[in-house]
């Protein structure tokens, strides 16, 4: 499997990053030289091998369905680069 | 007094006891040494008079009879923790500003222990990488430098935390570790770390890296101080889904130096081609150290070895690039405008991410986009089992398995930039028990050709840190590593 700058230029707005015209080729490069390493594990027999997804062997702990924590607007906004009127502020998505 | 920042954190805990000297010049101390240690560039944010504040809180917490088990003890954290009104970047350009309205659960268990905050310390931007080359702040310089005077890198991502404790600027720091993160810098900086099971310490207020393999650690100048910083560390947090409910032993307890019986694993397949003469060399001294101390030496197989890298390097990147889609400008850190809402992202993440963990984002996409999911993501969380079962199975004839940290002893900045895989490489040894959860240390136990510090990594079953701590400990006194580094930062100052 190759990586095309067509393809890296996909997956970087799939991941919301803007790459420059001039490092997308580059970055393929770059790219298909981590996939061309990753393809070893294709030797190893993973038949009926069930994937590992948590090496903690215990079961998610539950909690009663209550409110701990809330009502920290002003925490909450603190950090952001635009706050109007209690709210995060982005550019205008809807005309 | 510069004599006070060559104690231990044992041997400072005690003159407070004694009442020798109080937090407050111990702290105060430690201060001047960060002031005179800037040209190692190892701290992204000092907080002197923070660290003065929580220093006279810890002397009047003793004076009173309420000193907890860190009481006054001056640290480096590193800035993937979450502090509450300080400045937290991850080393990244995308965190500008960033100022958490709240406080990681391992540091706030550090503060209920009476510890002291130095500052902030730096690593790899998003703790991605093995060199802290990346961080946004520029490269951390290692205090060790050849015999002939050449500078190395201190490893990473915990790069920060290993200077700042192998320089005396602090008398211990925090690490995280999801790949080696904590041991590759201590071996590469004469430090002793440790990497404890995946769940003993709470990911809750650190900055995400890939939330299956994170986990916090401390770095320290000696195993007995690592175990002491380890017990405030860990511990049940509900915050924290993956945070096991099990009791926090104290760990010093552990340290008895008696392995007698144990039996230590030698796994065959870490004997790698390539790997520097010095490193197999201290390895054996190091099985050497395990038969006259009474254990027994057993051969074993870790079979799926040489695919733990690039099952990382798939599980990791994946991981990653799900967790770094919250920095989108909205929210906190950097904005930078755009035409329209989509543009506005892909601005501020083109801006704000530097290129390894662009490198990373990019790939984890790929991997997990449709399409290619099976043959990448799931193909690697299947092997991932087979490396976990490798130690599983190995763990029913051993108690510990013993091998080196890292391939190498410290780089040269820059050597390995150009090549992501040959940086990558470096995590050989450690990115095993990361993918299995098991806990690992790396302990100080010789020096190189070049005059710079080697460690060997030991490894155990999952909560048994103790056991991890006591061969440590026994390595350390064994190696009797005594050596430090030439001070050249204060002239540089």
């Amino acid at each position: 499997m190759s990586v095309d700058t067509k393809t890296v230029a996909r997956i970087a707005h799939l991941a919301r990053l803007k790459v420059p015209e001039d490092r997308l080729d580059p970055l393929a490069g770059e790219l298909n030289q981590l996939l061309a390493w990753v393809e070893q594990l294709g030797e190893v027999n993973t038949d009926n091998v069930p994937p590992l997804t948590s090496v903690v062997h215990a079961r998610l702990p539950r909690r009663d369905d209550v409110v701990t924590d809330g009502d920290r607007q002003a925490d909450v906004l603190a950090n952001a680069p635009d706050a109007q009127n209690g709210f995060f502020a982005v550019p205008k998505v809807i005309e | 007094m510069s004599e006070l920042t060559d104690l231990t954190i044992a041997g400072a805990l005690s003159g407070l006891d004694k009442g020798e000297f109080t937090s407050r010049e111990l702290t105060q101390a430690y201060i001047a040494e960060v002031e005179n240690g800037r040209a190692l560039n190892a701290f992204t944010t000092e907080t002197p008079d923070k660290a003065l504040e929580m220093a006279d809180a810890a002397d009047a917490a003793r004076r009173s009879g309420d000193a907890g088990p860190l009481n006054g003890i001056p640290l480096a954290i590193k800035d993937l923790f979450c502090t509450k009104g300080v400045l937290t970047t991850a080393s990244s350009h995308i965190l500008d500003g960033f100022k958490p309205p709240y406080e990681s659960s391992v540091t706030a268990n550090l503060w209920r222990d009476g510890a002291v905050m130095l500052g902030k310390v730096s690593l790899d931007e998003f703790a991605m990488g093995s060199s802290n080359e990346t961080s946004f702040y520029g490269p951390v310089q290692n205090p060790w430098r050849t015999t002939d005077g050449k500078a190395r890198v201190p490893g990473g991502s915990s790069g920060g935390s290993a200077a700042a404790v192998a320089a005396r600027l602090a008398m211990g720091a925090t690490g995280t570790d999801t790949g080696g993160s904590i041991r590759q810098p201590a071996s590469f900086c004469g430090l002793a770390g440790i990497k404890p099971t995946y769940g003993r310490c709470s990911r809750w207020g650190i900055i995400a890296f890939a939330s299956s393999l994170d986990q916090a650690g401390p770095i320290t100048r000696n195993v007995e101080d690592a175990a002491i910083m380890l017990r405030s560390m860990a511990g049940y947090d509900p915050k924290d889904s993956t945070s096991i409910n099990t009791p926090v032993p104290d760990y010093r307890k552990a340290l008895t130096g008696d392995i007698r019986g144990l039996k230590i694993g030698i796994p065959q397949e870490y004997r790698m081609d390539g790997t520097p003469p010095d490193v197999l060399a201290l390895w054996d001294r190091g099985i050497q150290w395990m038969k006259d101390a009474g254990a027994q030496i057993v051969d074993i197989s870790l079979p799926h070895t040489k695919y733990a890298l690039a099952t990382y390097y798939i599980v990791a990147p994946a991981e990653a690039s799900s967790n770094l889609a919250r920095y989108d400008g909205v929210r906190y850190g950097l904005r930078e405008q755009g035409g329209n809402l989509i543009e506005m992202y892909e601005n501020t993440r083109g801006a704000g991410f530097g290129e390894e963990v662009q490198r990373r984002i990019l790939i984890g996409t790929y991997v997990l986009s449709a399409g290619y999911y099976d043959a990448y993501y799931l193909k690697a969380q299947k092997v991932r089992t087979l490396i976990a079962q490798d130690f599983e199975q190995a763990f029913g004839r051993v108690d510990a398995i013993l091998t080196p940290t890292a391939p190498c002893s410290a780089f040269s900045p820059g050597e390995k930039s150009d090549d992501p895989i040959s940086m990558y490489l470096n995590d050989v040894f450690t990115v095993p028990a990361s993918l299995a959860g098991i806990p690992g240390m790396s302990v100080p136990a010789g020096i190189c050709g070049a005059g710079l510090p080697l460690g060997l990594q030991i490894l155990g079953r999952p909560f048994e840190e103790e056991t991890v701590l006591k061969v440590g400990h026994v390595i350390e006194q064994a190696a009797a590593f005594g050596a430090r580094p030439r001070i050249w930062w204060k002239e540089a100052a």
